[in-house]
């Protein structure tokens, strides 16, 4: 379970380009809910994931995850209760270190790392259960760099990594924006059985609209730091991205011309 | 060569093959680029010498040497991890410090320990009642001690901790996203890597018989040499091998260099040996660059 309860966050307080990032967002996120989260560019979209997930530090307002209030806690020690997934492929996995590595060390998160092997033999035994279920071959290549995989190869495992060790709260940052729509449509697809599978709390970033009606449980739009329209259940079921665009022109009170927010 | 010389310099690269280990783990795991060990080196070597003197087990000595080192690898990146300075420069300034350091320690610029108990000592009086001669006992001691370091090395690079330390020299963002305390991790790996330094120190005080404060010029430079000879000789893969490179790229380094000032028609001096590193350091990074032209051609 996610709660943000009027959380505040500003760039560059004091300067002459100070902009208020988010400014008193409240949102609840039950557990099991998927959460779509769209808006054009700046609405505070990612600045709501940084700041849940610790890598921006809130102004003023409370986050609480699980029921245990992390506002001032750095990222490194909100981890263990939180995954995230980034929209670069580079960034959410390490080239250097081979595929099996990369799925330890997320396999760990959340515990003590010891002195124990990270790729002993129980361990290494799950790893290749996730990966061969996925079906692309991959369970043969764990000893290879993550580097030599492309970035479609890459996002999917970080969803694996994602959801190895027992947190259950994702979050979600663009995550296909850099695939192509093959690949993209697959990484969706796990990521909704990947959610359902282990009952997972989901806030995810996303730039088409279609994605944000079609995938999940939720629908939320951002604009200038606020949230402006949050629809769910029966009514989010009947709405089509001709609704959504609608709300946001009412919402913004200005025709839309953000050519990103409209694809896809 | 004479077997005499080959053996010294054999044994030297074993001293110093535990400075490429340490920097293996600056360099390469945490890709920390750290001078501190060109002050390090002779703190070893000062605190080990201080201590036989004044009458101390030799085997306490050398970990006292070790603790000395990683406190200073520790100072290295405490101001570069707190403080956001550079790691360059903070560990230059750890440097430059580590030698008013190392005067104070010993009290004056070298100590000599001859006719003192060494770690050496019982295996030279062993090797002596089997006969076997001085030069080969001291670099087969140096093998086992460097070897069971390394072995070691290897094993924890491949632990959860280990792994946790890789992610953050490879990918420091990834890291923080898996729970990996990044600011934890490269102090410790600072500190472990000029333990082993100071340690490198200590057995170079202990078989060459003195301390002195200027003993770690271009130590970093050797040791960085070490590693990339041995990178280049058997770039597989894998972290034991790559162990095993570091400690054969010291030996290897260091009879090439013995074998450079035996050839007299070249005419190097001893006094070349710094400038001889340099561009042999030089020739081995620049080498895979120089490959890939080649290739592309």
């Amino acid at each position: 379970m996610i709660t943000v309860d009027s959380l505040f966050v500003t760039f560059n307080r004091g300067t002459p380009i100070e902009r208020k990032a988010l400014s008193g967002v409240s949102l609840t996120l039950e557990k099991g809910e998927f959460c779509c989260v769209i808006g054009s560019n700046g609405a505070g979209k990612s600045t709501l994931l940084g700041a849940i997930a610790g890598d921006v530090m809130a102004e003023s307002g409370r986050i609480t995850l699980d029921g245990r209030d992390v506002t001032r806690l750095p990222a490194e020690k909100r981890a263990g209760l939180v995954a995230r997934v980034f929209q670069d492929p580079l960034a959410g996995s390490c080239g250097a270190l081979t595929i099996g590595e990369n799925l330890a060390l997320a396999a760990a998160r959340g515990n003590r790392r010891g002195l124990g092997k990270a790729l002993g033999k129980s361990r290494m035994e799950t790893l290749l259960a996730r990966v061969e279920e996925l079906g692309i071959g991959l369970e043969k290549r764990l000893g290879q760099p993550m580097g030599t995989l492309s970035g479609g190869q890459r996002q999917t495992l970080s969803l694996v990594m994602a959801t190895l060790s027992p947190s259950s709260i994702v979050l979600l940052d663009e995550h296909t924006a850099a695939l192509d729509p093959a690949n993209a449509e697959f990484v969706l697809h796990l990521t909704a059985s990947l959610a359902r599978r282990f009952n997972l709390t989901v806030l995810m970033v996303t730039h088409s609209m279609r994605q944000a009606l079609d995938y999940g449980t939720r629908t939320l739009m951002l604009h200038e730091g606020g949230i402006i329209f949050d629809v769910q259940g029966p009514e989010r079921a009947t709405l089509d991205v001709e609704d959504l665009l609608e709300k946001f022109r009412i919402a913004r009170g200005q025709s839309l011309a953000d050519d990103r927010l409209l694809a896809g | 060569m004479s077997a005499f010389a080959f053996f010294g310099a054999v044994e030297l690269g074993l001293v110093y093959a535990l400075v490429a280990l340490g920097v293996y783990i600056s360099f390469r795991v945490l890709d920390f680029p750290d001078l501190t060990v060109d002050g390090t080196f002779p703190l070893g070597a000062a605190v080990t010498a201080v201590l036989i003197a004044g009458g101390w087990n030799p085997w306490l000595a050398a970990i006292v040497s070790m603790i000395a080192g990683a406190a200073a690898g520790l100072v290295t990146a405490y101001v570069s991890v707190r403080f956001k300075v550079l790691h360059l420069l903070a560990s230059i300034l750890t440097m430059i410090a580590l030698f008013s350091v190392n005067l104070r320690v010993m009290g004056r610029p070298n100590v000599a320990l001859l006719n003192e108990e060494t770690m050496l000592t019982p295996f030279l009086t062993w090797g002596d009642a089997a006969g076997m001669p001085d030069y080969i006992v001291r670099p087969l001691f140096l093998f086992v001690l460097v070897t069971l370091f390394a072995l070691g090395l290897a094993r924890f690079l491949v632990s959860d901790l280990g792994l946790a330390m890789r992610a953050t020299g490879a990918n420091a963002r990834m890291a923080q996203a898996q729970g990996i305390p990044v600011g934890a991790h490269i102090l410790s790996g600072i500190a472990l890597s000029n333990a082993l330094v100071a340690l490198s120190g200590s057995l170079f005080a202990q078989t060459n018989g003195f301390a002195d404060v200027t003993a770690g010029v271009g130590t970093i430079v050797v040791g960085l040499a070490a590693v990339i000879v041995g990178e280049t000789l058997l770039p597989r893969r894998g972290l034991l091998l790559a162990m095993i490179a570091c400690m054969v790229g010291s030996i290897l380094y260091r009879l090439a260099v013995q074998f450079a000032l035996n050839l007299d028609f070249i005419g190097l001096q001893a006094a070349d040996l710094n400038l001889a590193t340099a561009v042999l350091v030089l020739f081995t990074l620049i080498l895979p660059r120089l490959r890939q032209k080649g290739r592309a051609a």
